[in-house]
């Protein structure tokens, strides 16, 4: 599994506040936590309050890649702003994302194409997130056809069938799961798919426990990638333990601490 | 039509483990011996790296052998009496480029001889016999935590191997190892999970995981061969795919099997071809230090692999 840390972002208040004052070692410290917890792709996210996202993301690339050699997710609204990044990155970035709106799509794959990167792809569009796994499908399938159109390989494309909070969309849970089963059967070999796990907790209480156990379920539905926070360790505890179970790790007494010396 | 051939390629490797310390790296080897490293299964050489091809080495004892059959220690001759004389022959007549030695003579019921001989012993071979060093004790427990903390101690800084370490005893020979530059042989007893605990244990003790070669015990042909073969590989998959606790490189005791099965009891030169048919179907599975005893096998078996080694 993919693990792309979600922390440095700036709608969390520290984040947010070392990005306006820019104080480097919060983030530095944030990236290297995640990547020892076991990010192998950081996330980075200006945040919704950034007055200059072009060169928010310009200084928090390059404020990253001076302490941590991890690849990038490079996580903004801002086409403008994801190849500020976009020009600096050391490593194969990530475009976090695409809507499957025909006009978004060509301005990132165009992106994606010039810097050789791999993309997000959101299974939405203008009319908002569909409520059912038939319509998650049917976007999921049209990102990938636009998505070789611009001469990318499907499995480039990280589809992301967009979770919800369980308290206010309750229904969704079971089409996201559903969903992702479906979106391995679009190409061969199958494309990758995503999910942005923390928003599945939100305005929940037990957080940590909803989280892991949503994780768990999606693994074992064939998730290949998750956006998350790695230092939660109960999390990562039954991340590990649900691809022990799946076979993706030989079994050993210590398989935490063993998982974890990758 | 041309058939295209399906090429695997792996992402991970097995670590590197480096035998022997020349006197350039504080030791008094004449050579030093790497072994591991590769990218792919063996003999697979389009698939990935084969940086160090496996090594054959012949065993010695510390005292004559109990249990060796007559058409075995015919081939060594009156050299049995002076363990010393043996391993030269071993080394200069046989071509044995690195040598086990088990120092037996401390077993209750191999005479008990006083470890301090034993250790005494390896002292004067270390002097006589210079290539790298494959050291294990007697096999009784009790023996051998004395044993072999001090034959670490005459042999600090010569990078051997020593063995065996298991699950439920490595603290003291891992301690060794670590204080005396040494690496370590982690044994299990056919058995993937357990082979990965072993490791795991000794590496959270601090010995580097270049510093461990795995024994996931040998079997003969004819008596659970096919166990370990599949055991092996099954280890092997998961370390080309970055499973770093079980990338260690194996180590088979291919002599000490085939010559207490019936068949090379009976039949000497059956034996001879008992081992090297042992030894032959474990490179196939990944073996990267094979441990022999008859040495026509031991020299079968070396240039068979210098023929598959040919790329």
């Amino acid at each position: 599994m993919i693990i792309i840390g979600e922390l440095i972002n700036g709608m969390y208040k520290d984040v947010g506040k070392a990005i306006t004052k820019r104080e480097k070692d919060v983030i530095q410290h944030l990236a290297q936590d995640q990547v020892k917890a076991g990010a192998k792709i950081l996330d980075v996210n200006t945040g919704p309050y950034s007055k200059n996202p072009k060169d928010d993301m310009k200084w928090l690339v390059e404020t990253i890649q001076d302490a941590s050699d991890a690849s990038l997710c490079l996580d903004s609204t801002k086409p403008d702003a994801i190849e500020e990044g976009l020009k600096l990155v050391k490593k194969r970035a990530v475009i976090n994302s695409t809507s499957a709106d025909d006009d978004r799509m060509d301005v990132i794959f165009n992106l994606a194409k010039k810097y050789n990167t791999q993309v997000i792809g959101l299974t939405m569009d203008k009319s908002g997130v569909p409520n059912s796994r038939d319509k998650r499908v049917e976007l999921a399938a049209k990102i990938i056809a636009k998505a070789m159109d611009h001469g990318l390989n499907a499995n480039d494309i990280f589809l992301d069938p967009i979770v919800l909070p369980v308290n206010v969309a309750q229904t969704q849970g079971l089409e996201v799961l559903e969903a992702i089963r479906e979106f391995r059967l679009i190409s061969d070999p199958p494309p990758n798919t995503i999910i942005g796990l923390s928003n599945v907790s939100q305005g929940t209480k037990f957080r940590s426990l909803v989280n892991r156990t949503f994780l768990v379920m999606a693994v074992a539905d064939g998730l290949s990638a998750a956006i998350l926070d790695p230092l939660d360790k109960e999390l990562m505890d039954a991340l590990i333990s649900a691809e022990l179970i799946l076979n993706r790790h030989i079994y050993c007494d210590s398989f935490l601490d063993a998982y974890r010396k990758r | 039509m041309a058939i295209e051939i399906a090429y695997e390629k792996y992402s991970g490797s097995v670590y590197t483990v480096e035998l022997g310390a020349t006197a350039e790296s504080g030791g008094t080897r004449s050579n030093i011996i790497k072994v591991g490293g590769q990218s792919a299964f063996p003999f697979m050489f389009e698939e990935g790296d084969t940086p160090n091809p496996p090594v054959v080495g012949l065993e010695i004892l510390d005292c004559p052998p109990q249990d060796w059959p007559d058409g075995l220690k015919d081939e060594f001759g009156d050299s049995f009496n002076d363990p010393i004389k043996w391993a030269k022959r071993c080394v200069s007549e046989f071509g044995s480029k690195i040598l086990c030695v088990r120092l037996m003579s401390v077993h209750p019921d191999w005479g008990a001889r006083p470890v301090n001989d034993a250790v005494a012993f390896l002292k004067s071979l270390l002097k006589e016999v210079n290539v790298p060093l494959i050291i294990t004790g007697c096999g009784d427990a009790e023996k051998d935590n004395d044993l072999l903390a001090k034959a670490s101690q005459v042999a600090k800084n010569e990078r051997c191997l020593f063995g065996v370490a298991t699950q439920n005893s490595y603290k003291t020979l891992t301690a060794s190892c670590l204080a005396d530059g040494h690496s370590i042989i982690a044994e299990s007893p056919v058995d993937v999970n357990i082979a990965k605990q072993v490791n795991i244990l000794i590496s959270d003790m601090g010995l580097d995981p270049k510093r461990i070669v795995m024994h996931p015990t040998t079997a003969s042909l004819g008596y659970g061969l096919e166990y370990v073969y599949s055991i092996m590989e099954r280890a092997r998959l998961a370390a080309f795919s970055g499973d770093r606790m079980l990338a260690m490189p194996f180590i088979l005791f291919i002599g000490e099997e085939v010559w207490r099965v019936k068949e090379a009891k009976e039949s000497p030169s059956l034996g001879v071809k008992w081992e090297i048919a042992t030894a032959t179907t474990m490179l196939h599975s990944g073996a990267d230090i094979l441990v022999m005893r008859h040495p026509k096998a031991a020299t079968e078996v070396a240039k068979f692999l210098s023929t598959l080694m040919k790329k």
